[in-house]
């Protein structure tokens, strides 16, 4: 990852991605911007004046009185007090941006963060497919760590010093063309020796990223295998190779750390450089012109050395914010890649609806809770509303699909399921027994063919409804940080407490859950590293037994557990699936017997179907899975 | 703690010495500068005098090349020592946990040790180059600064007498302030990435439960905790500019009232009022820098803190380099053997057994039962609270580790294999192992028949962790391994669980045929894994509940029977 990060450092259109931060930091706040413009101006404006402040001082105020025998103090006076009238309105507005600018920029990045939340929430299942989680968690993190740094200060700065810079020169113009020419003659200096370091201390960074990334991804390989490094005695082994790989990075992280440091003693005693070449430049035009008659005056000089020092400060500032602004940019592009992927698209238009029968025996709508649920299917043709009750029933005919359009993985699928009957998929990896469960809660769309659930097409029916009809175990158990009671309520939101306990304990979770400190309200972290492999399976048999769905779809989980607790799994499996549709996709024949119809899956296609004691009596596939002579991997 | 970190410098010492005193070298050319172009304005240009103005130029480009060359120096010495520092630091990290015990690498749990070998590493550096070089420039900065100023104002250094604490307290007041909030939003933002990182992860169960409403409402919670706590922050912050604005400008109008005085008078001279303008500059901004610099220094605090933790382990286990080089034969023996990881309760207690060399003896027993940690007691993976563990004959505590461990072969439940070829992830059983030895032990472990069908067959390539195999593949491999150690004994923590039942079989039946005198012990949860072995142990609780052959314990043991019944009811076929 680190690897990545420092070769695609750059926006590939800076430029676009720039107007595009723009108008998400200023665009719907036009008043605030110019609020901003007018502070930026006015305290740059102060910077300007209070530089050429000094020059006047020293020549209407310090020279006259030099050797003045009690001198009036009142023009003195005067004059810093309308200095520090001019310089303290300035201080205040430099306030008012400051504060303007951080309620915009946490305002902003809230709302990139959201609306990132927001669409990745709303992507098909295929996006996640196919990008490394530690890729999208970067664009959550890095990306919008830099993005943060650059709107909280980097663009403030950046404006304020272009600002300045312009007011700079025009005033350094005014006051002096010539010593003007030499301030721009060292300013290309700058800029040529800056780039140059930077060049070199770009490449250098590079390198020293892939060193790092090597060390570091050694390391992450090491400790987690250090139980074997161990037990093999491998250790003094793994100590040179990784002394190695160290070494390495010393070397190029030196070098790349050395230019960094310099770019700072470079550019200042340029500066310094510059100072002095003012100085001679100056001295000799005082001395050459003789006097305040020509213009040339100390007090010049002063207000010209001034100027100078914040030209030079903000030509730096403007080179150091760059290379960030770059960084910052090509974060926000990879922001708006995120924000501006395709959404799961959802056309359907049937509906879940609570349901009742009405005194004809008609299906009707209604408000309350009934716990008879009903498809609502308006029809195109004008035809009036019908209602048909949610009872389970699914058909697949001829289903062909791939994840690619051109890579088909599933061919000519037909099966069907009666409302309460069990299916098994049977099938070594890739066979393809989760793609079909996929299909149906639409995880992924048909390329070919029809599927229909209670005689609907799943395609008219509203993907959120489909999926509240269809209960998923999924192989993995995925727990979320929070309580027990939390997470079984996943499965529906308004439960009642004594809802959860019921599904628990038809879960066979309630038993150990009660064990726990602090029963249903024990909390939950990381995915529920205190809990065993078969407890989680176990709530996440209750989370799928609250909500209650007519279809169930459960991949069972590969791991192994041990035999007392997978009994418990068992019979909560088995009691979980009482009355229900079912898909099973197996990974133990022993699970799969009682089915009412097993289907061996090879290749995308299948080969067999039947129950157990038809399959056994063809004497093929699924014989010889079964009697072990074939491995199902 | 700074002590123990401080001490890993070594041979970058004198890098790290000679820093700061380049930063010393840059800074007081740096602040002799104005000084001497006070002395042009005062000397140089009132007096008309064109060589003295030319003079004083040569001085000051000395001055500039010198300061850029101390400036070049120093930042080439950080960098060194720096890098160097961090390089022994990771050095001695890596060598520390390579010498921890099972039990201490439990303590810190893998994920902690990565972090602080790597971001708590990289933090340290960090701050160690700050130390060496900001952290010596900007308070010499600010004391010559003040002295140049005395010295070409004289009493209106006192302007600095008022201004210098009143900045100080207040970069004090807001640094401390801040530094609460921004340590707040962090600790939010271990609650955003956890969101996002759950919602990855989880994004079917999410999506099959129809939750992202709801997801998006914690989501949101974590971004407003963040949103509220920089607000915060930040808004502090935001005082910070013009309140260094404000002080700048107030020192400006007093030095030149004051410097306008001091000039009629005749007690101080134009140049050097200017001189003073450029002086304040420099030390107010010193200040500001010295106050970043231990708000970055006390957020790497943390980090330093975590490192030296691990430095100052001792490793909890005795290696005994100097114990018995060899295992005599395979025996095991269990005396009154009691064990618990760190304080917490038993896990085993009073354990007795007696394995005779060249045995195959299964342990079976529920999750929890004590398997795993009897077993790992054989190859001292950890060292038994009571009693003793006796290996061919002598204590294990007998035996240099290494000896002992090279004798006891342990493949773990948890199974690694690293990135590089197959042939090379075999050879950590014995680097000197010759193809055909590697050959043979594959046949044994049965995964030669699916290496040999790669095309690259031995050196086909092996993703980290071993991703590109299957479970039983890797399971397979990893038996492969640790036979190639030519081991006395060969332990196998549930290491054929992803393996089909026939393959199973024929792997212990290698076992059994090809290697006759290695004594296997093997844990499975599978019946028909341990059913033709010699001796059979059921634990339960951390005691043995019983032990004898497959035929002693289906007649005498209900429990055993009932296990047994449950296995094979399915067909006992599972895959």
């Amino acid at each position: 990852m680190l690897r990545a990060r420092a070769t695609a450092a750059r926006a590939k259109d800076p430029k676009k991605a720039m107007k595009r931060v723009l108008k998400l930091v200023f665009g719907e706040r036009k008043l605030k911007f110019a609020f901003i413009v007018a502070c930026i101006l006015i305290s740059s404006f102060s910077i300007v004046y209070s530089s050429n402040f000094l020059g006047l001082f020293i020549d209407e105020c310090v020279f006259p009185l030099i050797g003045v025998e009690d001198p009036s103090w009142a023009p003195v006076i005067a004059s810093l007090t309308q200095f520090a009238a001019i310089v303290s309105i300035s201080v205040v507005f430099n306030y008012l941006l400051s504060r303007t600018m951080v309620g915009i920029s946490q305002d902003t990045l809230y709302t990139i963060r959201v609306d990132m939340f927001r669409r990745l929430e709303s992507l098909p299942v295929s996006y996640f497919d196919q990008n490394q989680h530690g890729t999208i968690m970067s664009r959550f993190s890095n990306d919008t760590d830099t993005l943060n740094q650059f709107i909280s200060h980097a663009l403030v700065q950046l404006m304020q010093s272009s600002i300045t810079l312009v007011m700079v020169i025009v005033s350094m113009i005014m006051n002096s063309w010539i010593m003007t020419a030499v301030v721009a003659l060292f300013a290309l200096l700058t800029m040529k020796a800056t780039s140059s370091i930077a060049k070199r201390s770009g490449r250098q960074f590079a390198a020293q990223q892939a060193d790092l990334a090597s060390v570091n991804g050694f390391i992450e390989e090491m400790m987690n295998g250090q139980r074997v490094i161990k037990v093999f005695c491998h250790e003094d082994q793994s100590r040179s190779d990784f002394a190695a790989l160290n070494e390495k990075l010393r070397k190029s992280m030196t070098k790349g750390n050395t230019y960094a440091n310099i770019m700072g003693p470079v550019t200042m005693n340029l500066g310094n450089l510059q100072y002095v070449a003012l100085v001679i430049v100056g001295a000799v035009a005082v001395i050459l012109s003789g006097g305040a008659a020509s213009g040339y005056t100390i007090g010049l000089l002063a207000a010209f050395l001034q100027l100078s020092r914040s030209f030079s400060n903000n030509v730096n500032q403007i080179s150091q914010q760059s290379n960030m602004v770059l960084l910052a940019l090509a974060g926000a592009e990879r922001i708006f890649e995120l924000l501006d992927e395709e959404s799961e698209t959802d056309d359907g238009y049937v509906t879940l609806v609570n349901a009742k029968m009405d005194e004809s025996g008609n299906l009707t709508e209604t408000g309350e809770h009934t716990g008879l649920w009903a498809w609502k299917h308006p029809h195109h043709d004008g035809s009036p509303v019908s209602y048909v009750p949610l009872r389970g029933d699914i058909v697949m005919r001829d289903v062909d699909f791939g994840y690619v359009p051109d890579k088909m993985v599933l061919h000519d699928i037909s099966l069907y399921a009666k409302p309460g009957q069990k299916i098994a998929f049977v099938g070594s990896t890739g066979a393809g027994k989760t793609t079909i469960t996929n299909l149906l809660n639409r995880f992924y769309d048909i390329q070919d063919g029809k599927i229909r659930f209670d005689g609907i097409n799943i395609n008219k029916i509203r993907k959120a409804d489909l999926r509240h009809s269809l209960g998923m175990i999924l192989q993995d158990t995925n727990l979320f940080t929070g309580t027990i009671k939390e997470n079984i309520k996943f499965g529906k939101l308004e439960a009642t407490d004594d809802e959860v306990i019921a599904a628990a304990k038809l879960a066979n979770a309630h038993g150990f859950i009660m064990m726990m400190p602090d029963g249903y309200d024990t909390m939950i972290t990381n995915n529920g590293e205190s809990l065993s492999q078969g407890q989680r399976q176990l709530i996440s048999i209750a989370r799928a037994a609250i909500a209650d769905p007519p279809v169930l779809v459960m991949d069972e989980a590969t791991s192994s557990i041990d035999t007392h607790t997978e009994a418990l799994v068992q019979s909560g499996m088995d009691r979980l699936m009482a009355n229900r549709t079912v898909f099973v996709i197996a990974h133990r024949l022993s699970t799969v017997r009682n089915s009412n119809a097993i289907m061996v899956l090879d290749h995308g296609r299948i080969i067999e179907r039947g129950d157990h004691d038809d399959l056994i009596a063809q004497r093929g596939v699924y014989y010889r899975l079964y009697t072990g002579a074939v491995e199902l991997e | 703690m700074l002590r123990t970190l401080l001490s890993r410098v070594r041979e970058y010492r004198k890098y790290a010495f000679i820093t700061p005193l380049f930063m010393v070298g840059e800074v007081a050319m740096e602040v002799l500068i104005p000084t001497l172009m006070a002395l042009i304005v005062d000397r140089g240009v009132t007096t008309q005098d064109m060589g003295y103005v030319f003079r004083i130029g040569i001085a000051i480009v000395a001055a500039a090349m010198l300061s850029l060359s101390f400036g070049m120096a120093g930042a080439w010495s950080a960098s060194k020592a720096s890098a160097g520092f961090a390089t022994n630091i990771r050095t001695d990290l890596y060598s520390r946990i390579m010498d921890f015990s099972f039990a201490d690498v439990d303590r810190f749990s893998t994920s902690s040790l990565i972090t602080r070998m790597t971001t708590d590493v990289q933090n340290v550096q960090q701050s160690f180059q700050m130390m060496i070089r900001i952290c010596v420039r900007s308070p010499i900065m600010f004391i010559f600064a003040i002295i140049m100023v005395y010295h070409n104002g004289g009493a209106l250094s006192l302007v600095f007498a008022v201004a210098i604490p009143v900045v100080a307290v207040c970069i004090f007041l807001i640094f401390r302030r801040t530094y609460t909030a921004f340590s707040n939003a962090f600790r939010g933002y271990d609650v955003f990435n956890r969101v996002v990182q759950e919602n990855l992860n989880g994004i079917r169960t999410v999506k099959a439960y129809v939750r992202e409403e709801e997801q998006l409402g914690k989501f949101e919670e974590a971004s407003e905790t963040i949103r509220r706590n920089f607000r915060r922050g930040q808004t502090i912050m935001a005082l910070m500019s013009p309140l260094m604005m404000a002080v700048t400008y107030c020192c400006m109008i007093a030095i030149s009232y004051i410097g306008a005085r001091l000039i009629n008078i005749g007690h101080m001279e134009t140049g050097e009022l200017m001189s003073i303008y450029t002086y304040t500059g420099q030390i107010l901004s010193s200040l500001v820098m010295t106050g970043m610099v231990i708000v970055m220094l006390s957020i790497a605090h943390a980090s330093m803190v975590r490192i030296a933790e691990v430095l100052n382990t001792e490793p909890g286990m005795d290696t005994n380099p100097d114990g018995l080089k060899a295992v005599p034969d395979g025996s095991v023996e269990f005396r009154h053997v009691s064990f618990g990881y760190g304080k917490s309760s038993k896990v085993l207690s009073d354990i007795d057994l007696s394995i005779r060399s060249g045995e195959m003896v299964g342990i079976i027993g529920n999750t929890g039962s004590g398997k795993t940690s009897l077993i790992s007691l054989i190859a001292r993976l950890y060292d038994a609270t009571d009693g003793s563990v006796i290996v061919g004959g002598h204590d294990v505590r007998e035996y240099s580790l290494r000896a002992l461990r090279n004798e006891v072969a342990v493949v773990l439940q948890k199974n690694t294999l690293f990135s590089g070829t197959v042939a090379e992830n075999l050879r950590w059983g014995n680097p000197g192992a010759t193809d055909e030895e590697i050959r043979r032990a594959c046949r044994v472990a049965a995964a030669a028949p699916f290496v040999e069908a790669m095309s690259e067959g031995y050196d086909s390539h092996v993703d980290q962790g071993g991703t590109n195999f299957s479970g039983g593949q890797r399971q397979r491999l990893c038996i492969a391994r640790a036979l190639l150690k030519k081991p006395r004994i060969l332990i196998m923590d549930d290491s054929t669980s992803a393996v089909d039942t026939a393959t199973d079989a024929s792997i212990r039946k290698a076992l059994r045929e090809d290697v006759k005198d290695l004594t296997k012990i093997i844990i499975s949860q599978r019946l028909s894994s341990v059913m033709d072995a010699d001796q059979i142990i059921m634990l339960d609780n951390g005691r043995i509940a019983d032990a004898g052959t497959h035929d002693e314990l289906l007649a005498r043991n209900a429990d055993y029977r009932d296990l047994y019944e449950t296995q094979t009811r399915g067909g006992n076929l599972d895959a």
